[in-house]
């Protein structure tokens, strides 16, 4: 069963770049794909629309049922309520602790107390780090605090994980232990995980589905992909 | 119960916001207090103001005289006339021997000159005492009145009164005029306030959008705290109602310039007052956070 479902979508900014051209895509639930590409091939882009930072020009995107293209600004929480989202940068609060962070995403949609707790803890024993709940952001390593991001992206067990170079400041040895808890949460949960990248090592090594972009354009879509360096 | 959550999250953001932008908040609540004391100063002068109106013009009565020959035939049927005006309210028959003798009572000198008066040397005339029912057609009914025969005068103070109406108006228009000018002032510093309480919470804002956090989860801290805001500052203005008022009110014995015109009693009127300044307040800071919000929070 597909959880999203593109159909010829195209992005054009104003400035008249155009991010992404008519773009078709399917995805299955469970699915782990990569988007892969050269710097300014629409990776990201891409996952904007999908959380609906931007709004395509045309075309439509269902996911989980919602009409992401046509979603008015009042109603997007409904939609990031099924996502979990991670960035390159981590965007932590830096004044809140690691189960404060992680917290945080249930408190501001209006969770209960107890539900908090228990679902906190699980997300934060999930990416193993139980015994750093009370620490804040700058006690920790980049690769911790990612974690921490992914712990508070997963906290309400969302649908769909979208990461947007989630390695990409991290070295070759933090970024497979990152990778490992993303396989897993995809493993065990059952999530479905779109992560743009444009880590060869990390991609070649997982074989998983591949999407590569190029100038906005859908090049080519492996089930079991490389990452194919003349294209991107 | 979600709601109740959502609530109390949104004091606790607000109230913590209030604290940690301490000086700004408190600019815009020294605005908001001088604003206040400014709307129940404005208040207390328009609603005794009003009182004092109501006073005069309840007090205000029609003298008619009567020609120097009118006989007591005359009076009746002057009376019957009278009666027949609508806007009439009440008649009182003033005789010229009453109005004599209370002349006489009054002042020493009238009382000599007048102590050997017979009825018919009087210069003084018959009168009646005439209140109306709406002030604002007493011209009107003066004029009626004028038409009746016998009658000679008609007499209504008409130019002390307009006088007197005349700058209470003033007072409470530059008073009304003052009021919404500040109330202005203190509406754009709320909004400045609360913008900086925004771009200071950029990060959280944004990673609550991510995380799927509605929009009126979002705002509400942000209006909570202008209503705090509005709160803190009504407390000054209140405490100056509260004891100024009953302290002006004990010191001039409730009464100003004259017997003519009193003040409100203190109470309940202090505590109507606090209640609407502390409205007010709330009020002003929801409208001025409201804006703000809309404003620089896009979402």
């Amino acid at each position: 069963m597909e959880l999203i479902n593109i159909k010829s979508v195209n992005v054009r900014y104003k400035n008249g770049v155009n991010a992404i051209y008519d773009l078709s895509l399917k995805i299955k639930k469970g699915d782990f794909v990569f988007v892969i590409g050269g710097s300014g091939c629409g990776k990201s882009t891409f996952i904007k629309m999908l959380y609906r930072e931007i709004k395509p020009n045309s075309g439509e995107i269902i996911l989980g049922g919602l009409n992401v293209a046509k979603l008015r600004n009042s109603k997007v929480y409904k939609l990031r309520r099924k996502l979990g989202i991670v960035f390159q940068d981590y965007r932590l609060l830096p004044k809140l602790t690691v189960y404060e962070n992680v917290a945080f995403a249930l408190e501001v949609i209006g969770a209960k107390k107890s539900e908090i707790q228990v679902k906190t803890l699980k997300a934060i024993e999930l990416v193993g780090l139980k015994s750093k709940t009370r620490m804040y952001p700058d006690q920790l390593s980049g690769g911790e605090q990612q974690r921490v991001a992914i712990a508070r992206a997963i906290v309400n067990n969302p649908k769909l994980l979208l990461c947007d170079e989630p390695t990409g400041n991290l070295d070759p040895e933090k970024s497979m232990e990152i990778m490992k808890i993303l396989d897993n949460i995809n493993k065990t949960i059952g999530t479905t995980i779109i992560m743009a990248t444009h880590d060869k090592e990390i991609v070649n090594k997982m074989k998983k589905r591949v999407i590569v972009l190029k100038d906005g354009h859908l090049v080519k879509d492996y089930e079991k992909g490389k990452y194919d360096d003349e294209i991107a | 119960m979600k709601l109740l959550r959502m609530l109390g999250r949104g004091i606790r953001d607000a109230s913590k916001s209030v604290i940690r932008n301490f000086s700004l908040s408190m600019a815009s609540i020294s605005c908001i207090s001088i604003t206040l004391m400014v709307v129940a100063l404005a208040l207390v002068v328009s609603l005794n103001v009003d009182n004092f109106t109501n006073m005069i013009e309840s007090d205000v009565t029609m003298v008619i005289f009567l020609e120097g020959n009118a006989t007591t035939e005359d009076v009746d049927k002057v009376s019957d006339e009278l009666e027949k005006i609508k806007n009439i309210e009440s008649i009182t028959f003033k005789s010229k021997k009453e109005q004599q003798e209370e002349m006489m009572k009054e002042d020493e000198v009238f009382e000599t000159i007048m102590s050997d008066w017979d009825e018919d040397e009087s210069s003084l005339r018959d009168s009646f005492l005439v209140k109306v029912v709406d002030l604002e057609k007493i011209e009107d009914t003066a004029k009626k009145v004028k038409k009746i025969d016998k009658i000679d005068n008609v007499n209504y103070g008409e130019e002390m009164v307009d006088r007197l109406l005349g700058a209470f108006d003033l007072v409470k228009k530059i008073t009304i005029a003052m009021v919404v000018t500040l109330i202005i002032v203190t509406i754009f510093l709320i909004i400045n306030t609360i913008k900086l309480t925004i771009f200071s919470r950029k990060r959280e804002i944004s990673i609550m959008r991510l995380v799927g956090a509605s929009n009126a989860t979002i705002k509400l801290p942000f209006v909570i705290e202008g209503m705090i805001i509005g709160a803190i500052g009504s407390v000054v203005p209140i405490l100056l109602v509260i004891y100024g008022y009953v302290a002006m009110y004990n010191h001039l014995g409730g009464i100003i310039f004259s017997n003519l015109i009193k003040l409100i009693t203190p109470e309940p009127f202090v505590y109507i007052i606090s209640l609407v300044v502390l409205i007010t307040g709330i009020i002003v800071g929801m409208l001025g956070s409201a804006r703000a919000v809309r404003k620089y929070l896009k979402v």
